[in-house]
């Protein structure tokens, strides 16, 4: 009697677990009406253009988000079954990294290539900018005098001992900074500052860009380099402390009298396995749209990648900049060399 | 010629163990890509700090835990004390709570920039600098938030082990002139050692693989060394370098365990079921039990879950809260069916593991509880290729009878999500199987098969009754394990599919600490459900 009740219950739960994950194989459906994302850009941040364009278009989009590593290796590993159309990253190096293990397809679209400049697409057609993510210096508005600022180059220099706040060098964005460094004064010049620079660390590289504006409004440092959607997300934040924070600090866009400001982009890719490669397309050329563009501009805190879209006010009010015109893609390329600089002069 | 009888159980611990191999094989496979120059790279630069912090990681939070979990247990399981019921639901609590979440609360709270020292700097006038606070961010902040976080697996382990010991062998101590102190560490200590390691191999697996925590106070492991690898220099090559030492880590551990469970079996004799009473603790010292069970909690816990309903407070949660029914349908969904198929597998190997008389196979199974220390992230990405093999090879076999357009049966669908799990969370659903085992007397089995009743029978007859706290204790364990996963979800997860944590982690990787924080206290609320709900089960 007692192992009867057992063996039904053994049975049972092997039954539930069954039940259990077919319930969740339910979820998924094929559908040749639907474009499929995988994006490495975070759900909240593309989600809302999804929909909008899913709207207008009767367009399924089926997302996933992820890391873009992550992204780039399960692309690889499903080859040509993979049920993703197009890639989404929120760095060129990932999308150029994608497309030199051949995993992107080329797109011949007018439209793209006019209103994407030249340095924020692929020579070859291969990715597309979406939107711009600047780098610049941001400084304490109550300690520091913006005339004593001037380079990336210059925050290694002495004055700055013990007076700059900036995240870890497994961060991509320091790592897409120092890369464009590279590009344009060699490895030596940039290990060199390197190591300048982290001597001038106020603090050991903790937290995120937000963590270093923090740190900067409390006094930690004087100077930080953070992206500026960051300040934004800030100055428009439903807690008074993180504004208050941002509020005491400034942006300064350096290196304005040589190549720029470092900038990267969010970009898209065509998949070489693309099984909706139309709907695809439309959706990229959606998001070049007027509306989308400043959609980044007015929620994400983005610069639009298009000229003359309207910015929101607070991007208006930090004016305008030049920015670094290397093509992204050799972004990409010195990744790794920019990491292992960074290794070596121990910047944590 | 001597005819080699298989044991067919034999073949379902290969199977099993074919299937764990395919994910480290596609690794390893990387490792053939010559990596010599990153490796010599990495060898004069970085190697030595990832490992020195990884070894300070281990021998901290080991200890540690060690530490909160046996006292605890030790304390609630024999002695009486103000708050003594309580304390044993409320110690395991800390359970419930992603290390990660626990870290963006008191970071949230601490940090320079955090409400404690701006309010510190408003009322004394002092300004960054001026005065010494501990900073939260470091090393010794990694250590003390893995502690709290992850004791209660020494603390449950440790407590089920103590409370199987037979009273009368106290009360025996007591009667002949012994102390409590010199029962605990002579008889009580070693009888529960099995189960004490256990628990605090889980724990040292667990901090191995951590890499939200570490990754977000700034300490450098070997965790944040192969995603550094991986991402920033884009060699997986290099990564699984670095993924096999901590590998070599894990083997250390386990031969550890094993070696100071020792070689003998502890067979516990049963209590009877006479409910003795516990040991009344007088004056000072039942206050002082109350007051150190209280702080662990209030560590583990309670500070954490009011930092997070604080800031929940102070965000725009409105917004999201439609969201939250279907994050947490699908988070349950999800860990409800893999806990179940991931204890399933554990008993099974467990019982087979018992019965074996070859050591290679009881070897093999507990080499198969390697995968917990290894980062849900590689897992994800090992599992990832593998399975992308298994489809290129089903289309190859399929191609003659079919060329409509190639679609994915492995891959990109909840079946490679669950494979990662079941790699990564086996060795929780074996652990607590495996020391309610030790507690079963072979010569149970002896007299079971003597009356000529099958294995299966024995089983069920004999194991299932005795193993049911050891399953309830491995299914709560995986359980909540699963619900708080988040690389290899993020990663394996099909379209269209999000679970809380998932979502708590987009927003706090978007540093929007505010916003993760509704989130992760619905991670807590869901994974408190069922902890309270199985703690009560394993009382009764």
């Amino acid at each position: 009697m007692v192992h009867i009740m057992h063996k039904s219950r053994l049975v049972s739960l092997l039954l539930l677990s069954l039940v259990l994950s077919l319930l969740l194989s339910g979820c998924e459906q094929q559908n040749s009406h639907e474009v499929n994302v995988y994006s490495a850009r975070k759900e909240a941040l593309i989600k809302p253009a999804l929909d909008r364009f899913q709207t207008e278009t009767g367009i399924k989009v089926n997302l996933v988000t992820g890391n873009a590593d992550a992204l780039i290796e399960r692309l690889k590993a499903e080859g040509v079954a993979s049920p993703a159309d197009v890639l989404i990253t929120v760095d060129a190096g990932r999308l150029h990294r994608a497309k030199s293990l051949q995993l992107t397809q080329a797109v011949d679209s007018e439209q793209l290539q006019t209103l994407i400049p030249a340095a924020y697409r692929d020579p070859e057609g291969h990715w597309f900018g979406l939107s711009l993510r600047a780098r610049p210096i941001m400084y304490a508005k109550d300690r520091v005098n913006p005339a004593d600022l001037s380079t990336y180059a210059d925050l290694a220099d002495e004055t700055w001992r013990g007076r700059v706040c900036i995240r870890s060098s497994s961060n991509i964005y320091n790592q897409s900074l120092v890369a464009s460094m590279v590009a344009s004064d060699g490895v030596d010049a940039v290990e060199q500052w390197a190591a300048g620079l982290v001597k001038n660390f106020a603090r050991k590289p903790v937290g995120g860009d937000r963590d270093q504006i923090k740190a900067l409004a409390a006094g930690v440092c004087d100077v930080a380099v953070a992206n500026t959607y960051y300040l934004f997300g800030m100055l428009s934040s439903e807690n008074d402390a993180e504004v208050k924070a941002a509020e005491q600090v400034q942006v300064f866009w350096p290196n304005q009298q040589g190549r720029g400001t470092h900038v990267n982009i969010s970009g898209i890719a065509l998949t070489q396995s693309a099984k909706n490669p139309d709907n695809a397309v439309q959706l990229m050329e959606f998001l070049l749209n007027e509306e989308s563009q400043s959609w980044y501009a007015n929620v994400n805190g983005e610069y639009p990648i298009r000229d003359n879209t309207v910015v929101h006010p607070t991007l208006a009010g930090w004016g305008q900049f030049k920015k670094d015109a290397i093509n992204l893609a050799e972004l990409g390329k010195l990744g790794p060399e920019a990491v292992k600089i960074m290794d070596r002069v121990e910047w944590p | 010629m001597g005819v080699v009888k298989s044991n067919p159980t034999h073949v379902v611990v290969w199977l099993i163990a074919a299937l764990f191999c395919l994910p480290f094989l596609a690794l390893l496979l990387q490792l053939l890509t010559p990596e010599a120059d990153l490796w010599r790279h990495l060898v004069t630069t970085v190697l030595r700090s990832y490992l020195l912090h990884s070894v300070l990681m281990v021998i901290g939070v080991g200890l540690g835990a060690l530490l909160l979990g046996v006292s605890c247990a030790w304390l609630v399981a024999v002695h009486d004390f103000p708050g003594r019921r309580h304390f044993t639901w409320l110690l395991i609590l800390p359970m419930a709570m992603p290390a990660y979440i626990v870290a963006y609360a008191y970071t949230w709270f601490l940090d320079v920039s955090g409400p404690l020292q701006i309010a510190l700097r408003g009322v004394t006038g002092w300004s960054y600098g001026d005065y010494l606070f501990p900073n939260i961010r470091s090393l010794g902040g990694a250590i003390m938030v893995l502690t709290v976080v992850l004791y209660p697996y020494v603390y449950l382990m440790s407590r089920a082990a103590f409370n199987q010991q037979s009273k009368q062998l106290l009360e025996a101590h007591q009667l002949s002139g012994g102390s409590t102190w010199s029962y605990f560490s002579q008889i009580a200590l070693p009888l529960a050692r099995p189960a004490v390691f256990g628990g605090v191999a889980l724990v040292l697996m667990e901090t191995l693989a951590d890499y939200g925590t570490v990754d977000y106070f700034g300490v450098n492991t070997l965790t944040t060394g192969i995603l550094k690898a991986w991402f920033g220099m884009g060699s997986l090559g290099g990564a699984a370098q670095i993924a096999g030492i901590l590998l070599l880590f894990v083997v250390v551990i386990m031969v550890l365990e094993k070696n100071l469970r020792g070689s003998a079996r502890y067979d516990v004799v049963h209590g009877g079921q006479v409910n003795t009473r516990p040991i009344q603790l007088s004056g000072i010292a039942k206050w002082m039990a109350s007051f150190w069970c209280g702080l662990v909690v209030l560590l583990g816990f309670i500070l954490p879950v009011l930092l997070l309903i604080f800031m929940v407070s102070q965000s725009n949660f409105s917004q999201w809260l439609g969201e939250f029914i279907e994050l947490t349908a699908n988070g349950i969904l999800l860990a409800a069916a893999t806990a179940i198929l991931i204890v399933l597998v554990a008993v099974t190997l467990m019982y087979i593991k018992r019965n074996a008389k070859k050591a290679g196979i009881k070897r093999l199974i507990t080499a198969l509880g390697l995968g917990y220390a290894v980062p849900g992230l590689v897992i994800a990405v090992g599992v990832t290729i593998a399975f992308g093999w298994l489809d290129v090879g089903f289309r190859w076999l399929s191609s003659g009878w079919s060329n409509s357009v190639p679609v994915l049966i492995f891959s990109g669908g909840f079946m490679a999500l669950m494979v990662a799990y079941l790699i990564r969370f086996l060795a929780v659903g074996m652990q607590p199987i495996d020391a309610a085992y030790q507690g079963i007397k072979p010569h149970l089995d002896e007299a079971s098969l003597l009356t000529g009743k099958s294995n299966l029978v024995t089983f069920k007859q004999i194991h299932l009754p005795l193993l049911k706290s050891g399953l309830l204790t491995a299914l709560l364990l995986v359980f909540v394990d699963l619900l708080k996963e988040l690389p290899a979800t993020l990663v394996l997860r099909p379209f269209n599919f999000n679970t809380l944590a998932v979502k708590a982690y987009e927003l706090a990787s978007d540093e929007r600490l505010a916003d993760a924080a509704l989130p992760a206290l619905c991670i807590v609320v869901v994974g408190l459900l069922p902890v309270l709900w199985l703690n009560k089960r394993i009382n009764n």
